[in-house]
Formats: structure tokens, C-alpha cells, sequence
């Protein structure tokens, strides 16, 4: 459904991305690994555009995306909850995710979305009228992710959806990243915390400065010695 | 007493021009963190494109005005794409001199095809004030302060609930955010353009019945107060501009009637400073922060 290859990233002279490849299949939970500044980012990020491919290819189902806008990728279906969150902070909850359905026309399903939406969360449903920016570091990020679920996705992107959260709320937003795949959407997920990214994903790949250094199935690199070793404090 | 009252009539005359056009400065500031200059210079091709088009073109006045109105806004979109967008990316102290740059472009123009001899606004308006005891409030000054409420919660309006004014928020908040949403960014900061010059336009009409003379620096000055009304409202906020527009014609027509006609531009300023010392983002300024 998703297919990188040989994608090479540059900030100035620095190079992100050194030629990474890998692709995501219908269905499927792919996980993308790596320490701080490995490229995580920056491969979310050059896959919606909003940093400038130097060469290689980001195709989505069979679509070259080369030539398409930032702004209409969730038009084709690829929705990114972007690193920090980055909601609307002036603009109340429900503001924030009625932009997130900005693209869609259908009003009908649009209310079931709103409906599932706070469904996952009712913490949002609760605080539907407050400004974003008063909300707290995880409720924002379940806003992130409710916003990014407006927009009916074929594929999300999630980047750190876990970033800042307490322990219990961790689990709860692997939980929703597991039904949201159950009810057909193909999830991209970056994460820092390996051992949950391999706990749900099918599949994952794991970036050292700029590069895919190893890959395999979550059971594969879960019981990977080098990975237990760098990524999940077990060796 | 009825001084009092007839000087504050004038602030707010006055003031709801400045708010006009201070909206355009703080809409563009707000969405792009751009000081638009060349803001204040669109007064003054409004009113020469009412000039010509009364003079030249023999329009009626109702007409020419709206024609000015089509024009200013043209003319915003024209400056945003040719002078602005190409800067997008670029450092925005570029952005800034450009915009200077901008600014003394329309006026060399204006001075090089109507010489600098200031012409009549030719809309005359001959309509009895009205009078109620001392105090008299001219059809103009009802005229301006109508237009620009109505004006006001038109927009206010727009961008609390069409899908437009949302995406428009939206975008002076977080432009790649934005984009992630499937707003096309661009056309959303043209339409601010277009939107702040209209506002723009509407202004130069009210500014020139008041004060019918035009030439081609008539704009700097209410331009200059009006970028002041929006600092001190708070850049970037639209009730911000409206309330900076109103705060200092009122406080303009006060220190003529009372302190001195020379030092009311003095007084524009230190107030400006005043709230910026206690208050350094305006009086509505944002105070809402995102969490990291
Ligand atoms: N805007 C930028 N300008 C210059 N360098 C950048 C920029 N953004 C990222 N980089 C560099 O690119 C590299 C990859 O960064 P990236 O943000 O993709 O890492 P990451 O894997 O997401 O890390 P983290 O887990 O800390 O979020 C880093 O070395 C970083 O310093
Ligand atoms: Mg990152």
C-alpha cells in the first residue's frame, strides 16, 4: 500500500536519510524503531511532504506521490499525527476536529467518525467546547490522534503517540491503535517505546542515523539479541 | 460636557477607520508574520481608483467606490504573489524590506502618474447632521461607524464559523498542521490578502469622505496608526485590532481637544509603549500556550 524506496532526506548539508526503503502492506501495524535523531521524523515527514525529498520514491497504492501537493495527501487517504501533537490550540476540541474532516464532503458518515471518535475518547466528548491549548499533554495527544481519525484514513501515520504519557494512558492508546487496525485502517507507527511499538505491530524496521539497519517481523526483532539489547533494556 | 461627548464622537469616527484597516495588517501578520507596509498605500490606490473612475471614466460615485473596493483587493492578491509568496521560505527580515520595498513602489507610482498636486475625493456628501442639542454627529460619522460594525461582525462571523474562516485560524496557527489537514495553505493566505485589502478599500472610501484629499503618500500616516492599533490590540487578534482602531482615535481626538493638536501623535506612542511595557503581546494578545 505504502512504498519507500531508496529515500535520501537532506536539512541543509546534514543528510537525514541516507537511501532508507521499506513498505507497508493493507492491513498491517508497521512500526518504524530507532533511537533520537535516527530519521524517524523526517521519514513521517517526507512522506506528507512537508520536508523536500532530495531522490528516491514515496508511492501510495501504486500513486506516484512525487508530484503531489502537501495538502491533498489526506485526500488520498494518508493521515499523519505529526511529532508534539502540533492541535490547534485556539480552537476549541470540536473545532479541532471538524479541521481534521476538513477534506470529506459526507456529512452522514462524517457524524459516525465524530461518533468513534469520542467513542475512543469521551475524555474529548466531555471537554468538546474547551480550547485545545488548555488541554492536558495527553488529552492534546487524544486529540491528536481523534483528529487525525476524522479524516477516515486509509493509512495513519502516528509519530510518538505514546510521547509524554503516563503509564496507563500508554497502554489505553495501544489498545486504540489496535482497534483502529481492527476496523480497517493501516497504521505507520513511530515510536521511542519499542517494547509496546512490537507488542501490536506485525512488522517493524529499525533506523540507525538515516539508515534501515535491520527489519523483520515484531516477533522476529523481538527476540532479536542486538534489538533486546539497544531497545528494550532486556538483554 | 458637550465637548466632551462631540470629541469622543470623533474618536470613534475616526477609530473605526483605524480598526478597517488595522484588521488587514493584523489578518496578514496573524497568518503569515508578515508587517504588510504597503498596507496603509492601498488607502491611496482606492481612492485614486475612485478619482479616475469618477473623473476619467464619469462612473457615479456608488459605483467607482465599489470598483475601488474590487481594486484594493486585486491589488492584495497581486502584492502577496508577486512581492510575498516567493519569500515564503526565506529569512523574514527579506520579507520585511520587501514589503518597504512594496510600500514606496505604489507611492513613486502614484507620484509618477498623478504628480505629487493632491486631488479632491470627488464624492460629494451633503446630508444635514443631525442635531441633538449641543452635540452633532455628522451623516458621515454615522455613515462610517455603521459600515464598520456591520463590517466587523460580517468578519468576526466568517471566521468563527465558515468552513474559510476556520481554515483560516487554522492556518495562522500552525501552517504544516494545516496542511496535514488538507488545507491548501496558499490559496488560504491569498484569500487573507484579499480580505484585508477589501477591508482595506472600505476604509480609503471612509477615510477620504472625511478627509477628501488624495496624493500619493495619504496613506502612510493612517497606515502607521493603524499598524499601531493592531500592536496594540494585540498582532495577530482580530477583536485585538478592532479594540486597538477604537482605543486610539478616541484617545487621538481627546488629546486635541484637550492636551494639544501637536502632541496627539505623541500620545499615540506613549500609550503604545505603555501597554507594551505592561503588556508586551496587546491588550488581547495571545495568551493561550501550547504544551510541549
Ligand atoms: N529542521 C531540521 N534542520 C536540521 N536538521 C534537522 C531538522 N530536523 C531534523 N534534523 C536532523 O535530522 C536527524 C533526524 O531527525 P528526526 O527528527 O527525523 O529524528 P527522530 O528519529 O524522529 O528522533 P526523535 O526520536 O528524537 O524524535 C537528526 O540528526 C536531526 O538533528
Ligand atoms: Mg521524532
Amino acid at each position: 500500500m505504502l512504498k519507500v524506496v531508496d529515500l535520501e532526506v537532506y536539512y541543509g548539508a546534514i543528510k537525514a536519510l541516507k537511501g532508507i526503503s521499506f513498505h507497508v502492506n493493507k492491513g498491517e501495524i508497521v512500526t518504524l524503531i530507532g533511537a533520537n535523531g535516527a530519521g524517524k521524523t523526517t521519514t513521517l515527514n517526507s512522506i506528507s511532504a512537508l520536508v523536500p525529498i532530495k531522490s528516491g520514491s514515496v508511492s501510495f497504492m501504486d500513486i506516484d506521490l512525487k508530484t503531489l501537493p502537501a495538502y491533498q495527501r489526506i485526500y488520498k487517504g494518508i493521515a499523519h499525527v505529526p511529532e508534539g501533537r502540533r492541535v490547534f490550540a485556539r480552537m476549541s476540541v470540536k473545532e479541532n476536529l471538524e479541521m481534521g474532516a476538513y477534506c470529506r464532503k459526507d456529512k452522514a458518515s462524517l457524524n459516525r467518525d465524530a461518533q468513534r471518535v469520542y467513542e475512543h475518547f469521551p475524555r474529548l466528548k466531555e471537554r468538546r467546547n474547551q480550547l485545545a491549548g488548555t488541554l492536558s499533554g495527553g488529552e492534546q495527544q487524544m486529540l491528536a490522534i481523534g483528529r487525525a481519525l476524522m479524516s477516515s484514513p486509509t493509512l495513519i501515520m502516528m509519530d510518538e503517540p505514546s510521547m509524554g504519557l503516563a503509564p496507563i494512558l500508554v497502554s489505553e492508546i495501544f489498545h486504540i491503535i489496535q482497534d483502529i487496525n481492527k476496523q480497517g485502517t493501516t497504521v505507520l507507527l513511530v515510536e521511542q517505546n519499542a517494547t509496546m511499538a512490537l507488542s501490536v505491530a506485525d512488522r517493524g524496521y529499525v533506523l540507525e542515523t538515516g539508515n534501515v539497519v535491520i527489519e523483520g517481523t515484531a516477533k522476529e526483532l523481538s527476540n532479536n539479541p542486538e534489538i533486546k539489547k539497544a531497545y528494550l533494556g532486556t538483554a | 460636557m458637550s465637548l466632551f461627548i462631540n470629541q469622543l464622537i470623533n474618536g470613534i469616527h475616526v477609530g473605526s477607520i483605524y480598526a478597517l484597516i488595522a484588521l488587514g495588517y493584523t489578518m496578514v501578520y496573524g497568518i503569515i508574520r508578515l508587517i504588510n507596509f504597503a498596507h496603509g498605500d492601498i488607502l491611496m490606490v482606492g481612492a485614486y481608483t475612485v478619482v479616475v473612475a469618477i473623473g476619467t471614466l464619469g462612473l457615479s460615485p456608488l459605483a467607482a467606490i465599489l470598483i475601488s473596493i474590487v481594486i484594493c483587493a486585486l491589488f492584495g492578491i497581486l502584492i502577496e504573489k508577486v512581492a510575498y509568496k516567493p519569500l515564503r521560505n526565506s529569512p523574514k527580515i527579506s520579507s520585511l524590506i520587501t514589503a518597504i520595498g512594496v510600500s514606496m513602489l505604489l507611492q513613486n507610482l502614484a507620484l509618477l502618474i498623478f504628480t505629487p498636486t493632491p486631488k479632491p475625493y470627488p464624492v460629494p456628501l451633503s446630508v444635514a447632521p443631525l442635531n441633538l442639542g449641543d452635540i452633532q454627529i455628522s451623516f458621515i460619522t454615522i455613515l462610517t461607524f455603521g459600515v464598520s460594525i456591520v463590517i466587523m461582525m460580517a468578519l468576526q462571523t466568517f471566521v468563527t464559523t465558515s468552513k474559510a474562516g476556520k481554515s483560516m485560524r487554522a492556518v495562522s496557527e500552525d501552517m504544516k498542521a494545516a496542511l496535514l489537514m488538507g488545507i491548501n495553505t496558499d490559496n488560504t493566505i491569498t484569500l487573507t490578502f484579499a480580505i484585508g485589502c477589501t477591508l482595506a478599500g472600505i476604509g480609503s472610501a471612509l477615510f477620504c469622505l472625511a478627509y477628501p484629499s488624495v496624493s500619493p503618500t495619504m496613506g502612510s500616516l493612517p497606515g502607521v496608526k493603524a499598524f499601531i492599533a493592531a500592536v496594540l490590540g494585540g498582532i495577530g487578534v482580530i477583536p485585538g485590532a478592532m479594540l486597538g482602531g477604537f482605543l486610539l482615535g478616541i484617545a487621538e481626538s481627546f488629546t486635541k481637544a484637550y492636551i494639544s493638536s501637536q502632541l496627539s501623535d505623541a500620545v499615540v506612542y506613549g500609550i503604545l509603549i505603555i501597554v507594551l511595557l505592561f503588556k508586551p503581546s496587546g491588550l488581547l494578545g495571545k495568551s493561550v500556550r501550547e504544551k510541549v
